[in-house]
């Protein structure tokens, strides 16, 4: 059974559906991606998984038992942690701070009244080197760059030592370099048994690095598979461009009478290359995504 | 039978009035998110500046209520939102309602200063043409104002939904950043809101004065009614709020009418819309955690357990040596400063590093006082008791709102000590009406402390213990997540922790420590009353600690002596009684965005004198700790001061203090700093 399991979640604001019907799962072990067009929903499913946003309708599952009424503090004790693609640091408190109020939340504030100790400096500074952030240890966390700040909350996630980790954007503000020893660091993190599930507009970042990715549009999953069936499927390419390649007797024709080109909704560049649209890995960057 | 048709009159008539200063509230709020707690207030002035115009110069009542509603309340209200309230609403709540609260106090410094207490009255409209309906009088008045109710009911929905500036308003309450990006400018909507829901305002002022009064407070406080009738629609809806509006005003109609006239019932009677704001509070379903939080708070610094012990010290030598020298009035007067000081730290707790605010922190110190009177255990123990039984009340408020947020948390505090003041405080079992207490002075292990120049040294004692225990706590793990609370309670959700027992408890705490000071202060004056914990001047007390400086322990101290010296001040020059609180709340309009307040730019002042003189006075006198010593406690203030000073460690700090900027410090933070966000 999947660690994580997304079953028929319906969430609706007034009369906007912004999660219709979603089910999905994320495995113990593995690097899952959670990818779709701006306003697919992605955020809000996390939301709804870390408890955060009540579903209107449907079930949030964790290791192996029903989560949907239970409330974010006790989800976390049982294991999930999350980063926010608006940041959440707590900024008045320095690097190190950050992750040592995560560790001593993790323990407890009973724990902390009874004066055991606060958590060892020396486990939040190697959480600090994992990361990759130990030069900002003493900075601010206001007043640290983006990419920095989204390493933070992932180290201050990891003090908990969270079998679930939701990672919503990681990589923006993150350079190539640090992207790719980002890569490494979460096939690192789901080798130690974690489920990892993951948010991102990098699409290098996705393809190379998850076992497994669900696309989301309109807030209901359209596909799902390995990055090489996702990246071929159909319905994806429609969602990121507008119209299926795959119909193409005339796309150009269909492209511009239906679709226009320069459709807001596309995330992902129009190539010429039939039946690959998604860029192969190692291409670059994308353009656009949520910013 | 026409008795209940009169109060039912009655009633409805309240509660339009209610519902127009609702409406206007509900208006501010929902376009700008800044809760104007100076709603109330500013419609007392408008009243009074309706009196000015139509009796003291004589100028016709038309002319007179069409100056006040079309031209100085929307002026007034348009100059609020563009020099004092403007960009709050995306700042920390308590930010707002301190500038808020400080409104309120400057509006009634402001009349009082220029309308000096006297007796005045405002006629009601077309006096003598009363109508007779189903055997009861109905005044003109009265009609005029339920018509009005309507009038402002129709207007504002033909504003809001048949206008081009209304919808941008509704348009503005969602997302005044999108709104902005589809050309419409949320700045002009939130000037316009303002200006509409100040003349509100007046219109229920000058519709009230002729049935309250023309008072000071009164009227202001009329506000927490239209509060409670705005709750009831979540500060969101206007047909919500109108029904509130109008259950509350005939509600409080029949309990004046019906409610018997002695026993504790009778008391009921003076706190309806306060009880009733605190049942709507408590029956609202569970807020959201706001993600996308406002970030870090710059806090004032810490100073290191040695510095802090020192100036413990100084403190203890210099009330030691005050209390030689003053006589017996004066060391009252200390005493009093060190109870506000006390009660002001229990602030530094719950504002400064909570970030929550409470209006009735003096009510607590009450609870406190009441409860050493009544323990009549004039020890340690009986002390502690009584900070004990406060922190139980104090974590009882916050209980039921433990599911809300910071505005509703402040709001029913408000509410407590309405109901705290009325019920209990003047209730016969406790101080009674005008009514005062003996209390005995504290013995500490069999040891009666009787002189009051003893005494005032132990009040001064706890004064420093406290803010000893309050700096450790700080620097240790409970205040890190104190901290971590106020920057992003979805954050520390995500991490685990319960914020809602957590806050529980930080209130408690809070409370505490405003009870132990009460107690002490019991003991010091030997007879306490209820006149001594008037929840109106918790209101004073909170924006004196902002003024001052909420997050540190020098603000507090700093903060008391100036609470003491406000009366002594009043008395001297009575003439200007109203300046000093407009000076007060005005000040903190200009201050309270800044919490840190006056004590940090000491702190300011110290550090640069100590880079200028420092290294030269050390260098003559070698029991001053080296140069190492001040750069290790450098860092631990900058550490919590680095908001705009980065991080000593990898910039440079030399032997003198100076800082090197960072322009060439750390490459790699350089690529970070620019590396574009993409993907």
């Amino acid at each position: 059974m999947p660690l994580l399991e997304v079953d028929h979640v319906v969430v609706q604001f007034g009369g906007v559906t912004a999660v219709n019907e979603a089910c999905f799962a994320a495995e113990a072990g593995r690097v899952t991606g959670l990818i779709g067009p701006n306003g697919a929903g992605k955020t809000t499913c996390f939301n709804v998984i870390s408890g955060l946003q009540k579903p209107t309708r449907g079930a949030v599952r964790f290791d192996g038992r029903k989560v949907t009424s239970v409330p974010v503090h006790r989800r976390s004790k049982r294991g999930m942690g999350r980063t926010f693609q608006r940041l959440e640091a707590f900024g008045s408190l320095s690097v190190r701070d950050n992750v040592r109020v995560a560790a001593d939340i993790h323990r407890g504030v009973l724990g902390a009244v009874r004066g055991l100790g606060s958590s060892s400096r020396g486990g939040v500074d190697a959480l600090l080197e994992r990361v990759g952030i130990a030069a900002y240890a003493d900075e601010r966390a206001d007043s640290i760059p983006t990419g920095t700040a989204r390493l933070l909350e992932l180290a201050r996630c990891l003090a908990g030592d969270p079998k679930l980790l939701l990672l919503d954007e990681p990589s923006s503000g993150l350079d190539e370099t640090e992207t790719d020893d980002f890569g490494d660091l979460l096939r690192d993190l789901a080798a130690e048994g974690r489920a990892i599930l993951m948010v991102e507009h990098d699409m290098d970042l996705v393809m190379g690095v998850c076992d497994e990715i669900h696309v989301l549009d309109f807030g209901s999953v359209i596909a799902s598979g390995t990055p090489q069936e996702v990246r071929g499927d159909a319905a994806v390419q429609k969602a990121y461009l507008g119209y299926a390649p795959e119909d193409e007797a005339e796309p150009a024709h269909v492209g511009s009478a239906e679709h226009p080109a320069e459709s807001t909704r596309t995330d992902l560049p129009v190539l010429s290359d039939d039946t690959t649209v998604l860029p192969p890995v190692g291409a670059g960057p994308l353009p656009g995504g949520a910013r | 039978m026409s008795s209940f048709l009169a109060f039912t009159l009655f009633g409805l008539f309240s509660g339009a009035a209610y519902a127009i200063a609702a409406s206007g509230l509900v208006l501010t709020y929902s376009t700008t998110r800044v809760f104007n707690i100076a709603h109330g207030a500013l419609g007392m002035v408008m009243s009074f500046v309706f009196w000015d115009f139509s009796v003291r110069q004589g100028m016709p009542l038309w002319l007179a209520l069409f100056l006040v509603l079309f031209v100085v309340a929307p002026g007034v209200g348009w100059f609020i939102q563009r020099f004092v309230t403007r960009g709050l609403g995306e700042g920390p709540v308590s930010v707002s309602l301190v500038v808020t609260v400080g409104l309120l106090v400057g509006c009634i410094g402001l009349a009082t200063q220029i309308w000096p207490p006297e007796p005045r009255s405002v006629q009601p409209f077309f006096p003598g043409s009363d109508v007779e309906l189903f055997g009861i009088f109905v005044t003109a008045h009265q009609i005029i104002t339920i018509a009005l109710s309507g009038v402002v009911a129709v207007g504002l929905y033909v504003l809001l939904n048949r206008t081009r500036i209304g919808t941008a308003m509704r348009a503005s309450v969602d997302n005044p950043e999108l709104l902005k990006l589809f050309g419409g400018k949320p700045e002009q909507v939130a000037a316009l809101s303002w200006a509409v829901g100040t003349s509100l305002a007046a219109l229920a002022g000058v519709l009230l004065v002729s049935t309250v009064g023309l008072d000071y407070y009164a009227l202001t406080l009329l506000v927490i009614n239209a509060y409670a009738a705005a709750m009831l629609g979540r500060l969101k809806s206007l047909p919500l709020t109108f029904l509130g509006a109008m259950s509350l005003g005939l509600i409080t109609s029949y309990a004046s009418g019906y409610l018997p006239t002695d026993g504790l019932l009778n008391s009921v009677r003076n706190v309806v819309p306060a009880l009733f704001l605190f049942v709507v509070i408590v029956a609202m379903p569970q807020a959201q955690l706001r993600i996308g939080q406002v970030k870090g708070i710059v806090s004032a610094p810490q100073p290191s357990l040695f510095r802090a012990l020192g100036w413990g010290g100084a403190l203890l030598l210099g009330v030691a040596f005050l209390a030689t020298a003053f006589g017996e009035s004066k060391l009252l007067l200390l005493g009093t400063a060190a109870t506000y000081a006390m009660v002001m730290l229990s602030l530094v707790l719950l504002t400064g590093y909570g970030g929550h605010v409470s209006l009735a922190q003096l009510t607590f110190a009450g609870v406190g006082a009441l409860a050493y009177v009544k323990l009549e255990q004039a020890n340690l123990v009986g002390l502690a008791l009584s900070a004990l039984i406060a922190a139980g009340v104090g974590a009882l408020v916050a209980l039921p709102v433990i599911r809300l947020t910071g505005l509703y948390l402040a709001l029913s505090t408000l509410a407590f000590g309405v109901i705290m003041e009325k019920m209990v405080f003047q209730a016969e079992f406790a101080f009674g009406f005008n009514g005062t207490l003996g209390a005995e002075r504290l013995s500490v292990l069999g040891v009666t402390i009787g002189s009051t120049a003893a005494y005032v040294w132990v009040m001064a004692l706890f004064f420093v213990l406290m803010g000893l225990a309050l700096l450790w706590l700080r620097r240790g793990t409970l205040g890190r997540m104190l901290i971590a609370l106020r920057d992003s309670p979805a954050a520390c959700g995500t991490l685990g922790l319960d914020a809602r027992w957590f806050r529980v408890g930080l209130f408690g705490l809070s409370a505490g420590m405003a009870g132990l000071a009460g107690a002490l202060y019991a003991g010091l004056r030997g007879s306490v009353g209820a006149a001594e914990f008037q929840y109106f001047n918790s209101l004073p007390l909170l924006l004196l600690a902002v003024v001052f400086g909420v997050t540190s322990v020098t603000g507090a101290a700093l903060g008391g002596v100036g609470l003491m010296l406000l009366p002594v001040f009043q008395s001297s020059n009575p003439s200007a009684a109203g300046l000093i609180f407009a000076v007060i709340g005005f000040g903190a309009v200009a201050l309270g965005r800044d919490p840190n307040g006056l004590a940090n730019q000491l702190f300011k002042l110290g550090r640069l004198l100590d880079r200028r003189f420092g290294t030269k006075v050390r260098a003559r006198i070698p029991v001053l700790p080296a140069p190492g010593e001040a750069q290790r406690r450098m860092h631990a203030e900058a550490e919590a001061n680095a908001g705009a000073e980065p991080s000593l460690t990898s910039v440079g700090l030399h032997a003198d203090g100076s800082v090197d900027v960072p322009l060439i410090a750390d490459p790699s933070r350089e690529v970070g700093a620019h590396a574009a966000p993409r993907g």
